[in-house]
């Protein structure tokens, strides 16, 4: 099929999408491949990196610690709520501690960072991207994804684990607050809960997730931006683009992984 | 006859629904300077891009020092670029960087000099663009003439041996637009760098160049001296000369 032929059936909206989609899957590998082969000389620049930890990781902390403290203090009182004449609340510990590492506080850890920093890094590399800066870059011999990726992707995917222990120590605790302060369920009784079927596995199980997450923010922010055009629309566009892919697959990874490491690594 | 540096040959680019270029073949001998002209929106900045490889021919062939730049791969492409500069239209100067550091930048990259070294060099760049004492400042603080300033010290801090300006003059005031002109004319005498100016400042083109070429539906309309160029009698670039509403290149 000719070139006209493709672009008149690419006219048609769903196979627009499917098209687009299949595009951006094969570019986003393609970045990710170049990410692999630059990683090497790309570590080399550590205060690149350290600047974007900083920025990640220390600016994304007040507003995944408020997240966290309120997350856990909702489960509190869901889960009390359902456990309510069925079921003896020294589980309610047990509850909250096991939703929290093994999902709750990667995955929304993951939302709340992938919607900040996500869209950040689109927003910034769209930008040097419609001014220029990323086509001064090339022609001076430095590469984009060297100088610009790998440190944002090293830096997120080191990060997020980070943050996500914060989240879940904080998270805890605001459900501890609930159930002490306000559903009379005493701190022993919380504590010895959430030992009772504690395991390392899980909060393994978390952080590997967060992992995996970091590089999905940090790769759909930088792809997003790279290929950004057409100026403040185009950049506007591609920050949208970025955390709304960032989300979905957040998600998406999420079911896949749970699947694969509590149904297959940790069976 | 010396081998053309920058050999352009039938490059055709279509970009969307537009067929921007269809044909174009341009060359440029070593040491030369030429300067593209021709209306917004005729493609001369797309034939820019071509030849520093940030885009590739739909058809013909572009070589720079003999090299076929469109089938090179990343790694050779950029070994080609070190020995190339380019000046952007708004400078695209580095936002996170200051103006010393942005000079400095591919002397970090490509070079094995310390830091002292740099910092020479980078005062030596800015002095010889006339903006010696603007290492700290942010290029959010500069003015457009500033801001092209410093892009053209980091385009040369490598010392390259070709060198392309997108609108080098645009948006600046004459006094400033003369001063770049000189600047680049210096650099092309001192030390012998070939160049491509992309303009449509015929001040500026008849300054810097030593031939002029005129990019029109997506060729080489006409090319010449400044003198054959300034007393050419096609309508077409005898109406984009003087500036002309009335004519054959239509309003777009």
């Amino acid at each position: 099929m000719n070139g006209t032929g493709v672009e008149r059936l690419a006219e048609r909206a769903p196979l627009r999408y499917l098209l687009n989609g299949l595009r951006d899957t094969g570019e986003v590998v393609i970045l990710l491949g170049d990410v692999v082969r630059e990683l090497p000389q790309g570590l080399r620049k550590v205060p690149l990196v350290v600047q974007q930890m900083v920025s990640i990781g220390l600016g994304s902390m007040p507003l995944t610690v408020v997240v966290a403290l309120f997350t856990g203090a909702v489960a509190a009182v869901q889960a009390s709520y359902q456990f309510r004449d069925y079921v003896p609340m020294i589980y309610l510990g047990t509850v909250i501690g096991k939703s929290v590492v093994i999902e709750l506080g990667p995955v929304l850890t993951a939302l709340v960072v992938g919607g900040r920093v996500g869209a950040s890094i689109a927003a910034e590399l769209g930008t040097m991207r419609v001014t220029e800066q990323v086509d001064a870059m090339e022609t001076m011999g430095i590469s984009p994804t060297r100088y610009l990726v790998v440190p944002r992707v090293v830096a997120a995917t080191l990060m997020l684990p980070v943050l996500t222990i914060f989240a879940d120590v904080v998270a805890i605790f605001g459900g501890y607050l609930v159930a002490v302060f306000t559903l009379d369920v005493s701190g022993h009784t919380f504590t010895s809960g959430l030992k009772l079927y504690f395991h390392l596995r899980d909060v393994f199980s978390g952080l590997i997730k967060s992992v995996f997450f970091g590089a999905i923010i940090s790769m759909m922010g930088c792809y997003y931006g790279l290929r950004s055009e057409g100026g403040a629309e185009g950049v506007g566009v591609a920050t949208t683009h970025a955390v709304v892919a960032s989300c979905l697959l957040i998600l998406i990874v999420d079911y896949l992984l749970a699947s694969f490491l509590f149904r297959v690594l940790f069976a | 006859m010396p081998e053309p540096t920058i050999a352009i040959e039938s490059v055709s680019k279509r970009l969307g629904a537009k067929q921007v270029l269809s044909g174009v073949d341009l060359n440029v001998s070593p040491g030369e300077s030429v300067a593209i002209i021709g209306r917004s929106g005729t493609g001369k900045s797309v034939l820019l891009k071509h030849v520093v490889g940030l885009m590739t021919p739909d058809a013909g062939t572009v070589r720079v020092e003999g090299v076929d730049v469109p089938s090179l791969g990343t790694t050779e492409l950029l070994t080609l670029r070190k020995r190339m500069g380019m000046l952007f239209q708004g400078g695209a100067l580095f936002d996170s960087l200051t103006v010393g550091e942005n000079v400095g930048l591919p002397l970090h990259e490509h070079t094995d000099m310390s830091e002292t070294q740099i910092e020479l060099v980078v005062h030596e760049k800015l002095h010889l663009v006339g903006l010696e004492g603007s290492e700290e400042l942010r290029p959010s603080s500069l003015s457009g003439g500033m801001k092209k300033r410093a892009a053209l010290a980091r385009a040369i801090a490598l010392n390259p041996k070709i060198m392309l300006y997108d609108e080098p003059t645009t948006g600046l005031d004459p006094i400033t637009a003369d001063l770049i002109n000189r600047l680049i004319r210096r650099l092309q005498e001192r030390l012998g760098i070939t160049s491509i100016a992309v303009t449509h400042d015929m001040r500026s083109a008849y300054h810097i160049a030593d031939r002029i070429a005129m990019l029109h539906e997506g060729r080489i309309h006409a090319i010449g001296s400044p003198a054959e160029i300034q007393s050419t009698t096609d309508p077409a670039v005898r109406q984009f000369i003087e500036g002309s509403a009335e004519g054959p290149l239509l309003p777009t």
